[in-house]
């Protein structure tokens, strides 16, 4: 009894803190390293202060303003240490603290706890060599919005310094394969807050964004036959919208979000068709060829849509009319030219191109025709557009597995995720919030 | 060329799955806006962030039914104990040294009129997703094409492309693609 008594006092006392506290801290984390270069881009410096009260929150602010900012490659967060006190208001700024750290502009801010348990969010952005204030803004928010602040301040930062919309709020889709299992995950664009849109046991392809952000399209092989679902991410139901005869595929959204084009093979070979996003019409064909049609892309006006056709004996990109008729051939150089995806402004695309043993993301003007190879990796796949057109994402190996990269349209800022679980493939970014 | 490296720590891939979805808050709202006098950019205001979206886990699909039935046996009995056909990189062609391995099969399925098989199209990992997987289908259709003309009935053989999804061998060398470039026949039931 009295064995029983210390060991269950023992148990109580230690073992069970020991275990709740190992079952706390070792599981569920696992390192997602962010790895970024620049080559030839000039980064503003910039000093991103510790708003006053920051702590308060519960969670970091101003270091995942930073943190963006430098992401991008446009910018250089400046040394803070060593000014005391931190200022947290432009009059309090003195401007040769900064100058002297060659600070191009200062972002100084306050953090206050309001009786209903929001917090006010107090900052301003202020010109480093004349000290003028360029942005002052205030936000009453909810401390769980902590991250989703500071993405939205280093968006205001960005916008109102380059003059282009920032994407540090947008989402991105990817599929995670691990140990035989796929997950299909929406995360922060720098990958943090992941959650699980659908867990599987068979393969899942292709997710794409509805350009409202709320829907997601995709192929599953959950009925062990590839077809096209549409996800509304708030309910988490589910609508099959293809599911013929053969593969249902490579779902893409019309601009107004009412259509998709897909990838039939119910007539035999691969061809593209037209159908209402909730699954309701009859599919139209777009185009009668004996020759693999996929991949379908729309430009972003609508009225033209870009795909992969192996109907020169090769698979290229062509370009056809959104009513069908004459497709032109857009891709000359090489074997394999697959995977377009437009440009947000609808002026190029990028596309992934064989040479030798590399597969590789190229850019290609629609216009001119000029092209330019931007990745140096050699298994790259689905490459898309930031929503404001400067990053392109596309997934590639690194290290034994898949993971996802990042490149800028010019080719001079790369990033590249890493993770030490499973595989990470086929990502999509989501549209601006 | 200067390169930075940053650890950020992000809440795992690995407990992905038990993770709850994100309730909703409700939205924030602008309090106070002043503009600087002379905005380098446009002067919209900026919103604060939006309380962020929702995620439900996604709901079942209805299950296909599969019904048994007859099939020759594995491994053995030359051609009729093969269930694959390989193939060259982006060809779909059944090539001499395979056509007999789709021929016994298909005078099987004409002596057992119950028995069903679904070709299975695959591709190796290189190259685009998508046109991999319309490139299995068309793996696929050559060798039904090849069977119906042996003595199937069409309406025997089901035909489903995998694309480069589920490779049978896991390499990243040319000995693994050689074997992931495969039509696969499979049997009802077996």
């Amino acid at each position: 009894m009295q064995t029983n008594t210390v060991l269950s006092r023992l148990l109580a006392a230690v073992l069970l803190p020991l275990c709740l506290l190992l079952c706390l801290a070792a599981p569920a984390r696992a390192e997602l390293s962010l790895e970024f270069s620049t080559e030839g881009v000039r980064q503003i410096p910039i000093a991103v202060l510790p708003f006053a009260q920051e702590d308060q929150l519960g969670g970091p602010l101003t270091a995942v303003v930073a943190a963006d900012l430098q992401r991008s490659g446009f910018f250089k967060p400046v040394d803070t240490a060593g000014v005391t006190p931190l200022p947290s208001d432009p009059k309090q700024i003195n401007m040769a603290d900064w100058r002297a750290r060659k600070a191009e502009h200062v972002l100084v801010g306050s953090v206050a706890r309001l009786p209903g348990g929001q917090y006010e969010i107090k900052f301003h952005l202020v010109d480093g060599a004349t000290g003028a204030v360029r942005v002052a803004l205030s936000w009453t928010i909810a401390s769980s919005l902590a991250r989703a602040t500071a993405h939205r301040i280093a968006d205001v930062v960005y916008e109102n310094i380059l003059g282009e919309r920032g994407v540090f709020s947008t989402k991105i889709a990817y599929i995670v394969r691990s140990g035989g299992r796929y997950g299909l995950k929406v995360a922060d664009a720098d990958a943090y807050n992941e959650q699980t849109v659908l867990a599987s046991k068979e393969p899942i392809i292709s997710p794409r964004w509805s350009p409202d952000g709320t829907r997601m399209a995709y192929v599953t092989f959950e009925l062990k036959r590839p077809v096209v679902v549409v996800q509304n991410l708030a309910t988490g139901n589910r609508r099959i919208v293809a599911k013929f005869r053969g593969n249902n595929s490579a779902p893409a959204w019309s601009p107004d979000g009412h259509q998709l084009a897909v990838t039939l093979s119910k007539d035999g070979i691969a061809q593209i068709y037209i159908i209402d996003a909730d699954g309701s019409e009859t599919p139209r064909r777009l185009m009668s060829t004996h020759a693999i049609d996929t991949e379908p892309c729309f430009a972003p006006d609508g009225r033209s849509i870009l795909f992969t056709s192996d109907r020169g004996g090769s698979p290229q990109i062509y370009r056809v009319p959104v009513e069908g008729g004459n497709a032109v051939r857009l891709t000359f150089s090489g074997n394999y030219n697959v995977s377009p995806r437009f440009s947000p402004d609808g002026r190029k695309m990028v596309y992934v191109q064989q040479a030798g043993p590399a597969f590789r993301v190229v850019l290609q003007d629609l216009d001119s025709g000029q092209t330019q190879t931007l990745t140096d990796t050699t298994l790259d796949e689905s490459p898309s557009f930031s929503p404001n057109g400067r990053m392109i994402l596309y997934a590639t190996r690194s290290g034994g597995r898949g993971t996802l990269a990042l490149v800028s349209a010019d080719g001079r800022v790369r990033q590249k995720f890493t993770t030490q679980a499973g595989d990470v493939y086929e990502p999509a970014w989501g549209p601006l919030p | 060329m200067k390169k930075v490296v940053l650890s950020v720590t992000l809440a795992a891939l690995l407990a992905a799955c038990s993770s709850t979805p994100t309730k909703t808050e409700a939205p924030a709202k602008v309090d106070e806006v002043k503009v600087a006098p002379k905005p380098p950019a446009k002067a919209e205001t900026p919103p604060p962030p939006a309380a962020p979206q929702a995620i439900a886990p996604a709901k079942p699909l209805p299950e296909a039914k599969v019904d048994d039935s007859a099939f020759p046996p594995k491994g053995q009995g030359g051609a009729l104990g093969q269930r694959s056909i390989y193939y060259a990189f982006d060809v779909f062609a059944v090539t001499d040294e395979y056509k007999p391995v789709a021929e016994a099969h298909a005078g099987f399925l004409a002596k057992h009129a119950k028995a069903k098989v679904t070709l299975q199209g695959n591709c190796d990992e290189r190259g685009s997703r998508e046109y991999n997987l319309a490139l299995g289908q068309r793996r696929a259709d050559g060798v039904k094409s090849l069977m119906t003309l042996s003595g199937a009935s069409g309406d025997q053989i089901e035909v489903v492309s995998f694309g480069k999804e589920k490779p049978a061998a896991q390499g990243h060398d040319e000995e693994s693609w050689a074997k992931n470039r495969r039509t696969d026949i499979v049997y009802s039931g077996e």
